[in-house]
């Protein structure tokens, strides 16, 4: 039994640092492949030399990005074999058709362009090079689509029955895929990569600025930065809200856990700093706004507590009350950066303030950090379920052993780390560089040195064995 | 009408399977030969002969696994815990094959070798893996109560060793006759040589897994017609075709690359390929987890394998045929002036 219970928290890490590693990908190119189809559709539109020195510019870096997505990607397809093989034996009849409906509908379509998107610049015109672009940036939401499907599914499952085997099987399909958590889950992820990119996308042009003022790819960039965030940072506040609200009627726990309220009660207070404690069943240290609980439902409405389910049901309250507050926290920065700049913008400024520029910069990273901390959310405030109500995550782990869980957990801590380190070195050095106008002009076949059009590396010396 | 919908699956992932080891055999063979190559530029033009089509290749391997949890979610969850640590050390050469086609001309100094080896490495550490799984299902798995019921280094025998070792060799063959198509000058003329090489490797290591699954596995043997030591030949003749095509597909390379043809070795490749892969499923069929649990069993209820046929039919043709464009936009041999990068 202890090698059993050895095995599934292993499980549970690998699983954990698996998908947080690879959500950073997504999160990232689901924003950059629309903003690349934009800036590509923008220059065949009107010709401005800036565009075409921004999409080639921003290309490199997603091609980096992507094919770490890609390659850590197909890890999570395999793993929900080789470690959650009772999952899938339970309920792969519902969850089975989401994914292979991703697969069919997404992955080949984002892969097959890719490579024309990335090579293929002189081999076909321009026209249906865009094409390829946009068709690569609808195949990133698609993913997005269906995996939000399924792991909404898991959350708040709808249109199934239990066979008496244990198996679930679905009774509707379309009650499945749009199931009651889907479409808010789907907008406030959607919404959250493409904050995440603007995020990017402005810190590196804050930083390239902050060098040089005059620089107009930057200038561009900057605004059109500035623009989304000062639209979706808001947007994604009152998206971010009504999911809350579909948790309160669907995963009360989940709720309760990030509020930390232990009591079932009306009039709850706004819990803003606490340390929650499942021992004692009740919160240290807790800085609290009375009747502040109106943010999430009526002063009259009962909202259930933590009291209402056994200490075994119950989430790891600490995680989930702190990487709310974590991720909250960062979107009302966002809010501000985004005021802050359509004010500077307004007052056409945002390229001489010295301070909101930095400010931008140290902003940069905050949609990687509110992604995952939403993630974690999410996903440890329904433990102990895997499928909310259905199946308890110890009842779906694989019949490993511990032994091969903790090999496995060590070969992807190092190549991750490996590949992790290499990737943020080579995209760090591409902002750090910043885009150049005409560095990397594609130009006809045969009158080009090798290195272009998407990377010019340095030559090497004789014997070099790279 | 009503559809035998899990026979239709089990056509389908099969037909995926098949699709992923032609198109990804290629593109990890280009990596198995990495090691063989003169110098940078040659490396370059290997790697830009694949570069375009790599990802969709590899996107098939997804949809084995993912068509497999769909279609046969009894059969994922048995075989993956199966082939535990060979599928995560497939998946590790898989990563760093993958991100070394971009890192490798990212890097400078110290980072360009460093990813040239890790494409080398990542390229035959995949091929190897998929070599012990395989062996792994020739062998069967045990399963009690429809659970792995199996040791964690059941995988990891002389036989399983030796399907491992001849699978690196055939994807070698593969990439070293798609390089024979896309290249010129000199790299062709290397190519061919390592067509030659690989080739009879391939051919030895065929028979030599050939008869040692007789040995290990009296139930495929059987299938064969081979029968304590006699060959019935009623069982063996409706399956003579199999062993045929292989022939002619060593054949066929071997005409070809006397020849100096470009484009003739790499059919005689993928015939070698089906003719292989046929044996298999002549050994395996009706089992999607050997030998205990076969597709029907594993199968997912209707209503899901109804749902995907649906749109499956519509998809997969689109898919087939951009992929098919994609290749044809690539089409040509790849130089140094071609510079993707």
């Amino acid at each position: 039994m202890a090698l059993e219970y050895d095995a599934l928290i292993l499980s549970r890490l690998q699983f954990a640092f698996t998908v947080a590693f690879h959500i950073l990908f997504p999160a990232f190119t689901i924003g950059l492949a629309a903003y690349l189809a934009v800036l590509e559709g923008l220059w065949l539109r009107t010709k401005r030399e800036a565009y075409k020195t921004l999409y080639l510019f921003w290309v490199k870096v997603f091609a980096i990005s992507f094919g770490m997505g890609v390659v850590s990607g197909i890890v999570l397809s395999y793993q929900f074999g080789t470690n959650w093989s009772e999952f899938i034996r339970l309920t792969g009849g519902v969850i089975g058709p989401l994914l292979a409906y991703e697969v069919l509908t997404a992955f080949f379509l984002e892969a097959s362009f890719l490579g024309v998107m990335l090579f293929g610049w002189k081999k076909v015109g321009p026209r249906l090079h865009f094409l390829a672009t946009c068709l690569v940036a609808i195949g990133t939401s698609i993913s997005a689509f269906w995996i939000l499907s399924a792991n909404s599914w898991m959350q708040t499952p709808a249109g199934y029955e239990v066979l008496a085997d244990g198996r679930i099987v679905a009774t509707s399909f379309m009650e499945a895929i749009f199931n009651p958590s889907f479409p808010t889950r789907l907008a406030h992820m959607l919404i959250a990569a493409f904050l995440t990119t603007a995020l990017v996308v402005g810190a590196a042009s804050a930083f390239q600025l902050l060098r040089n003022r005059g620089q107009e790819e930057s200038r561009l960039a900057l605004k059109m930065a500035i623009g989304l965030i000062a639209v979706l940072a808001p947007v994604q506040v009152l998206v971010g809200h009504e999911s809350g609200l579909v948790a309160k009627d669907h995963q009360p726990q989940k709720l309760a856990a990030i509020e930390a309220y232990w009591e079932t009660d009306a009039n709850h207070p706004l819990i803003l700093f606490a340390i929650p404690d499942r021992a004692t069943q009740s919160n240290h240290f807790e800085l609290a706004i009375p009747g502040g609980g109106v943010l999430v439902a009526p002063a009259d409405e009962v909202v259930t507590g933590l009291d209402a389910f056994a200490p075994e049901d119950q989430p790891p309250v600490f995680i989930v009350f702190w990487s709310f507050r974590v991720m909250v926290g960062l979107g009302v920065l966002m809010l501000g950066l985004g005021l802050w700049g359509a004010w500077l913008v307004w007052r056409k400024r945002f390229a001489d303030d010295r301070l909101f520029l930095r400010f931008a910069v140290l902003m940069g990273p905050s949609g990687f950090v509110a992604v995952v901390a939403g993630w974690v959310v999410t996903e440890v405030g329904r433990q102990p379920w895997v499928v909310q109500g259905l199946v308890r995550t110890a009842d779906a782990v694989s019949p490993v052993t511990a032994g091969s869980v903790a090999t496995s957990l060590l070969i992807y801590v190092t190549v991750y780390a490996i590949v992790f380190v290499a990737g943020a070195i080579y995209v760090l050095r591409l902002l750090r560089e910043g885009p150049v106008a005409g560095a990397a002009e594609p130009k006809p076949e045969g009158q080009r040195a090798p290195g272009t059009p998407l990377a010019a590396a340095p030559e090497d010396a004789p014997g070099d064995p790279s | 009408m009503s559809l035998d919908l899990p026979l239709i699956w089990a056509g389908l992932i099969a037909t995926g399977v098949l699709l992923y080891v032609l198109l990804d055999g290629f593109d990890l063979g280009v990596g198995i030969l990495f090691p063989f190559s003169r110098n940078k530029e040659d490396r370059d033009v290997m790697m830009n002969t694949v570069a375009p089509v790599w990802d969709g290749n590899e996107t098939w391997l997804v949809l084995g696994g993912g068509g497999l949890l769909a279609a046969f979610p009894l059969a994922y969850s048995i075989v993956m815990p199966a082939f535990y640590l060979p599928v995560i050390l497939m998946l590790a050469g898989l990563i760093l094959r993958g991100v070394a086609f971009e890192f490798r001309f990212r890097g400078q100094r110290r980072g360009r070798p460093f990813w040239t080896a890790m494409f080398a490495f990542g390229s035959i550490l995949a091929a190897f893996a998929q070599g012990l799984i395989l062996g792994g299902f020739i062998q069967g798995i045990e399963v009690v109560d429809d659970r792995f019921a199996g040791g964690t280094f059941d995988w990891f025998t002389p036989y399983t060793l030796l399907v491992a070792a001849g699978l690196v060799c055939g994807y070698a063959l593969l990439g070293a006759a798609w390089l024979m198509w896309k290249t010129a000058d000199e790299l062709h003329g290397d190519a061919r040589r390592w067509a030659v090489i690989s080739g009879v490797l391939t051919a030895l290591f065929l028979v030599g897994v050939s008869l040692s699954t007789l040995v290990v596995h009296p139930v495929v043997a059987e299938r064969w017609g081979w029968t304590g030591g006699g060959l019935d030949f009623g069982r063996f003749l409706p399956l003579a075709w199999i062993p045929l095509l292989g022939l002619i597909g060593l054949g066929l390379v071997g005409w070809g690359v006397r020849r100096a043809s470009h484009g003739w070795p790499f059919v005689g490749a993928v015939l070698v390929f089906l003719s292989g892969y046929a044996g298999l499923a002549a050994g395996f069929f009706p089992y999607v987890a050997p030998y205990s649990v076969d597709f029907r069993a594993a199968a997912a209820p209707d209503n899901a394998l109804a749902l995907m046929l649906v749109g499956t039919v519509v998809i997969l043709p689109l898919i087939l045929a951009y992929t098919g464009w994609v290749y044809w936009v690539f089409r040509g041999k790849v130089t140094p002036e071609a510079g993707y990068h």
